[in-house]
């Protein structure tokens, strides 16, 4: 039998009173595309920043891969681990960020092949050319030495997404990736996303695009105050809702 | 709703009329007014007590470009020192060690509360508290021998730079946005790494126009070097006067040289500016 990619555990995370996340537990598997719904401050961003430790977990575990992230267990205690080591964990997430963060003083090919060349250390010559590849997968080959600040919102995510796929990760993590976009740029991210899975890579999507949820997910998880509330499949999530606190957020969102 | 009216009478057609040009009465009364002044003020220095040959013979003598050089020298050498110390204080300042950042903080609070005159002559002076310097068993040197005026000239003006310049440096970092360092890491950078690659070059913007400010100030603050015998351009001015006793004409000197090297420096800085803006929209376009 398969193992989940990432096995959440019982995981809870505090900001001072507030309680992000509470006691969350969560499986998900090789190739899935999981959508993870819910108000603002239900907790599927901070869930997500745990996954790629941006944020570190106050209890509870993740694995990634059969990898506990963050910490190792010692004589019956947990040690954090280095920078060096979280950092090596990381290589293995990519992050899609709502903001898009692209570095602006590099070109769009300069973005993507940062990561490979000073953190994996690989040839220059032979990123370049997977980064000119990954640029004509997200249709913007001509655009491979614009500046951030030259492109559109819809083609910086493009780029940051080609840059998250440029370290060749297992899992991709996509925080809000169009909730900063002109709403005629949506699509075009989307259909970038739509096309990654498509190719079989395992996604955790943040979003408030009910659409995309219900064509592309494989399950949808709505959260809310920190806890999940529901999930399966986007057509009885999304479709025939069981909890009452779902139905209200999907009648508020539509 | 009603249906969109025409549009309505007692509006004139003002198209085809240009904007008059204004006579501006005031600037012209205020500038004939502040050439009168300058004339007046240029007037009263060449009929007075000062020897304008004597400026120009003394401009270009051998000691006193002698005294540009290593103005120069010192103002750039003690810069980077102070630029290489601003950046270690900064980084230190916002690491999350508590050690590192008490010890960047003090270091600060030091050279930044006492005067830079003061430094220069402790340095200059270390001798008197440490006779002999070095490594036990290696090296060790007398003191006096070691701590020339070029060494503690640079170590006073470096190390007091430093200071300021780490507060500089901390103000780019911190205009950096910090979905930079997340990007960054998620990216697998480590906290030095980030910082080289992607926080400093952007945090380089922002902080070229304060820090042509300070190297502007450094090469003057080098004149203060004088007291401790660092032969620059004051200094040099100095010893002639002390022989010929035109002190006004080569206080002039001196003055005009530093005028001019200031002015140079100026279109220097637009040109480091502009390279270290790029991707930003104003250049983009």
């Amino acid at each position: 039998m398969t193992k989940p990619l990432v096995a959440i555990r019982s995981v809870s995370k505090n900001f001072g009173e507030f309680q992000a996340l509470k006691n969350v537990s969560l499986d998900v598997w090789p190739g899935e595309v999981m959508c993870l719904i819910g108000a603002s401050g239900s907790g599927k961003t901070t869930l997500l920043r745990c996954i790629n430790q941006l944020a570190m977990i106050d209890s509870g575990g993740i694995w990634l891969d059969g990898e506990l992230l963050g910490v190792r267990e010692q004589g019956g205690r947990l040690h954090r681990l280095s920078e060096q080591q979280i950092g090596r964990q990381r290589l293995k997430t990519g992050m899609v960020f709502q903001r898009f963060n692209l570095f602006p003083h590099r070109t769009a090919l300069e973005n993507i092949t940062e990561g490979p060349t000073q953190v994996q250390g690989r040839k220059a010559d032979e990123v370049r050319a997977e980064a000119i590849e990954l640029l004509r997968r997200v249709g913007l080959a001509a655009k491979a030495d614009s500046y951030p600040a030259q492109l559109s919102g819809g083609q910086q995510q493009r780029v940051a997404i080609a840059r998250a796929l440029a370290m060749k990760p297992m899992l991709m993590l996509f925080d809000e990736p169009t909730s900063a976009l002109d709403p005629e740029l949506v699509g075009e991210v989307l259909a970038v996303m739509k096309e990654l899975a498509k190719s079989g890579m395992t996604m955790m999507v943040v979003t408030h695009e009910l659409g995309f949820a219900r064509e592309v997910a494989d399950r949808v998880v709505y959260m809310d105050q920190g806890a999940i509330v529901e999930q399966g499949r986007a057509s009885d999530v999304l479709g025939a809702p069981r909890e009452e606190r779902t139905k209200a957020f999907l009648s508020a969102v539509i | 709703m009603k249906p969109a009216p025409a549009l309505a009478e007692g509006f004139p057609d003002l198209s085809g009329m240009r904007i008059a040009r204004e006579p501006h009465w005031f600037r012209w009364i205020s500038a004939a007014l502040i050439v009168l002044v300058l004339a007046a003020i240029v007037r009263a220095f060449a009929n007075g007590q000062i020897e304008w040959s004597y400026v120009g013979r003394f401009l270009t003598v051998k000691v006193i470009l002698e005294g540009i050089v290593n103005t120069m020298v010192m103002a750039v050498l003690a810069m980077m020192l102070g630029i290489f110390l601003g950046i270690v204080v900064a980084v230190m300042r916002l690491s999350p060690n508590p050690v590192l950042k008490s010890v960047a903080a003090g270091y600060t609070w030091l050279f930044r509360g006492t005067p830079l005159i003061l430094q220069l002559l402790l340095w200059f002076n270390l001798a008197l508290v440490f006779p002999t310097i070095g490594i036990p068993g290696l090296w060790t040197a007398r003191a006096v021998d070691v701590m020339t005026p070029f060494l503690a000239a640079l170590l006073g003006l470096g190390i007091n730079q430093g200071a300021y310049t780490s507060e500089v440096m901390r103000a780019g970092m911190l205009s950096v946005d910090i979905g930079q360092y997340e990007a960054a890491q998620a990216i697998g950078m480590g906290r030095l790494r980030a910082l080289r690659r992607i926080v400093l070059p952007q945090a380089m913007r922002v902080v070229i126009p304060p820090l042509g400010n300070e190297f502007i100030g450094m090469v003057k603050a080098t004149s203060l070097a004088s007291v401790i015998q660092y032969p620059e351009l004051l200094h040099n001015a100095e010893n002639i006067y002390y022989a010929n006793s035109r002190v006004i004409e080569l206080l002039i000197v001196a003055g005009l040289w530093y005028l001019l090297v200031v002015s140079i420096l100026t279109p220097l800085q637009m040109l480091l500016e502009r390279r270290f803006a790029r991707g930003t929209l104003r250049l983009a376009r």
